[in-house]
């Protein structure tokens, strides 16, 4: 099986998000960015498919501008095969959204023959959690999302999926679109090895309209700014006084 | 900034013309450039020429990983137990490749190039303690160095091979009770007795000696003028006759187990011997270049991060009315500390680059060496003022780090020896008259 799995370069989850002065979104020159948790998750997944010789060859795919190379690197380091950097400027990339991404990644996976998608459920920096979804209605695609468990059965997937009730079994035909939850695995940390290897690994070049995508946007942002501060509570007493308190503010 | 000093210029000509109509704006204008630039001072600051390319900082980044999983989150209960468990952070390090990174691919390594191990020791410095670092800094700049380049075959299947792939743990044993920068002067000797050599001594201060497997020990093989006399040689730990009696209880480094270790004719096969009989007191030279570049570049990121931690502390903790690092003194001492930071940064670099193109840099190692050990106890004494009473505590990392780096000036490779050696290469050493042994 050949796997497509989709990496976005993020801002860090430990950087503390300051917006920009415009206020039309948050401050990333000179931020610390790493890739995606969720999608480290899900090249970790590949990774272990092909340890199991159920996936035979993983592309890794970004979109994205330059600098999204390091983040196909470190996918490579952890045992992608190849990547595909889909290039845009800058300014383009506050234009992506994800029905562009998943768009492009049909677009590649008609191009690659593949077979199975992997991605994190959702992306940190937007956590619109539709990329996967979207790609499965484009390429009529069954989708296995918040995937817990992967396994496969004959040409099919058996995939736990944690939902808001509780865990979900499904089983997929495949093809299948899949899309990694927090629990998944553990991600490995690139060996030394495997980072010097991953330099010999080929990159391919693309543009968005390489895969039939025009970046247009179909809405503006209009402003962007901090969450209010979060306001000291009070402590009560007892009960009484609680359910007095909350009568007040209207809340029961 | 051409475009401002144009603008500003063109104000200025203008404010001539229409007086102080203009002026207003102009006071505004460079108000507002000013105001803007510390924030894209900050911002620019990561753009940086890069001392290291793109493999480096993947090393670093998933060396940091590691540490940040498998390593920092033990960090207090292992130093509170006075022991780290080197064997299995030794696994994890050796898994992942970080223990072979110069060392030769036929042996496990990855035969990269020292910049790699500077990069290595500077995300090492990530560790919430010394002790950690140091040890691995034992196993990968101390004891295998001279075994690499000198040792036969048949010594670097034995020894180097599982010291790389994490499988031993290695220590190394050249300070004695009574020799410490003055190795020469060591009285542990290694007796030819048929095959074997018979060894008797003790050595003093052995990091890693309760857990190691094999020893690199430099001993007496021979009588004669004391340069020509020693050798290395590779002893395994469990050799009947070794006693590990004190564990010594340190200030600092407290995760990292130190020994006093015996040697009661202690027998080892005489192939043991790393390289030439005669030749280790000049091998141990050699290896002290490697184990003092990594010392003092193991000093960088403890330091960035302690002034990093004092100017978070220092924002929050108010005092008079306002935050602490509003006092210039504070601000200006910690802006002083990170240029100091900096400039042993860039001689570490250098004389990194010139060890790579293949020269000798021992005079420039043995600055590295002596700088870091005095920065590093500047930067934590200074910057565990600013912290107040809770620098005192041991709640915080600023005063772990304190206790741990004040080491720098002593191992390795005392201050006093670094000056020496220094001197020796400006030349301003008195000449000793010679004296007959």
């Amino acid at each position: 099986m050949k796997a497509i799995v989709g990496v976005k370069r993020v801002i860090d989850y430990a950087v503390k998000i300051r917006v920009r002065p415009d206020k039309l979104g948050v401050v990333t020159d000179g931020v610390k960015h790493s890739m995606n948790p969720f999608d480290e998750i899900a090249i970790e997944e590949a990774v272990r498919l092909k340890e199991k010789k159920i996936v035979k060859e993983i592309i890794a795919v970004s979109c994205g501008p330059k600098q999204a190379q390091e983040t196909i690197r470190t996918a490579l380091a952890m045992g992608a095969d190849r990547g595909i950097h889909v290039e845009m400027t800058a300014a383009d990339m506050d234009k992506l959204q994800p029905l562009h991404v998943s768009k492009i990644l049909a677009n590649l996976v008609a191009k690659e023959k593949a077979d199975i998608v992997i991605l994190g459920k959702q992306a940190i920096d937007d956590d619109t959690n539709a990329t996967a979804q979207m790609t499965s209605a484009l390429l009529d695609w069954p989708q296995a999302t918040f995937a817990s468990k992967v396994e496969k059965e004959g040409d099919t997937l058996k995939v736990l999926r944690e939902v808001d009730g509780g865990m979900e079994t499904i089983i997929v035909k495949l093809p299948a679109v899949v899309s990694a939850d927090l629990r998944l695995n553990e991600p490995r940390y690139a060996t030394l090895p495997n980072i010097m290897k991953a330099k010999k690994k080929k990159i391919a070049k693309m543009k968005p309209g390489d895969c039939g995508v025009e970046l247009k946007t179909h809405f503006d942002v209009v402003d962007v700014s901090d969450p209010p501060v979060r306001e000291a509570g009070i402590k009560v007493d007892d009960v009484d006084t609680l359910i007095a308190k909350l009568k007040e503010a209207g809340k029961i | 900034q051409p475009n401002q000093l144009r603008d500003i210029t063109m104000a200025l000509n203008a404010s001539r013309r229409y007086g102080s109509i203009i002026s207003p704006l102009l006071r505004a204008n460079q108000a507002r450039s000013l105001s803007t630039t510390s924030r894209r001072c900050q911002e620019l600051q990561e753009k940086q020429a890069d001392f290291y390319g793109l493999e480096h900082k993947e090393l670093q980044s998933s060396l940091k990983k590691l540490i940040d999983k498998e390593i920092n989150p033990y960090v207090d209960e292992w130093e509170a137990a006075g022991e780290f468990p080197a064997h299995h952070v030794f696994k994890l390090l050796g898994d992942a490749g970080f223990l072979g990174v110069t060392k030769p691919v036929e042996y496990g390594g990855l035969g990269l190039n020292y910049r790699f191990s500077v990069a290595m020791a500077e995300a090492l410095g990530s560790v919430h303690c010394g002790g950690i670092p140091m040890a691995v800094a034992v196993q990968t700049d101390m004891s295998t160095p001279a075994l690499t380049r000198f040792g036969s075959d048949y010594l670097k299947k034995e020894f180097l091979v599982p010291s790389i792939s994490g499988d031993v743990v290695s220590c190394l044993g050249v300070s004695e009770p009574n020799a410490g920068s003055d190795v020469a002067n060591i009285s542990t000797t290694a007796k030819r007795v048929g095959d074997d050599l018979v060894i008797n001594g003790q050595k003093m201060w052995i990091t890693n000696a309760f857990q190691a497997d094999w020893m690199c020990l430099l001993a007496n093989t021979s009588d004669g003028a004391s340069h020509h006399t020693k050798s290395l040689i590779c002893v395994p730990m469990n050799t009947p006759g070794i006693h590990l009696t004190k564990r010594i209880d340190k200030m600092g480094m407290r995760c990292s187990d130190t020994a006093q270790v015996f040697f009661d004719d202690v027998r080892v096969p005489a192939k043991n011997i790393i390289g030439q009989d005669g030749a280790g007191f000049m091998y141990q030279m050699i290896q002290f270049q490697e184990e003092r570049l990594a010392a003092a570049a193991l000093a960088l990121s403890p330091m960035d991060i302690v002034i990093k931690q004092t100017i978070d502390y220092t924002t929050t903790r108010t005092a008079f009315g306002k935050p602490l690092l509003h006092n210039q003194s504070i601000h200006f001492r910690l802006a002083e500390l990170a240029t100091e930071v900096e400039s042993l940064r860039a001689l570490i670099y250098r004389a990194t680059d010139l060890y790579v193109g293949g020269a000798d840099v021992t005079k420039l190692a043995s600055m590295c060496k002596l700088k870091s050990g005095r920065l590093a106890r500047e930067v934590m004494d200074s910057c565990l003022q600013y912290w107040g009473g809770m620098g005192f505590t041991n709640e915080v990392l600023v005063s772990r780090l304190y206790r741990d780096m004040r080491i720098l000036s002593i191992g390795g490779g005392a201050d006093e020896v670094m000056l020496g050696i220094i001197c020796k290469y400006m030349g301003t050493l008195p000449k000793l008259p010679k004296t007959k042994k």
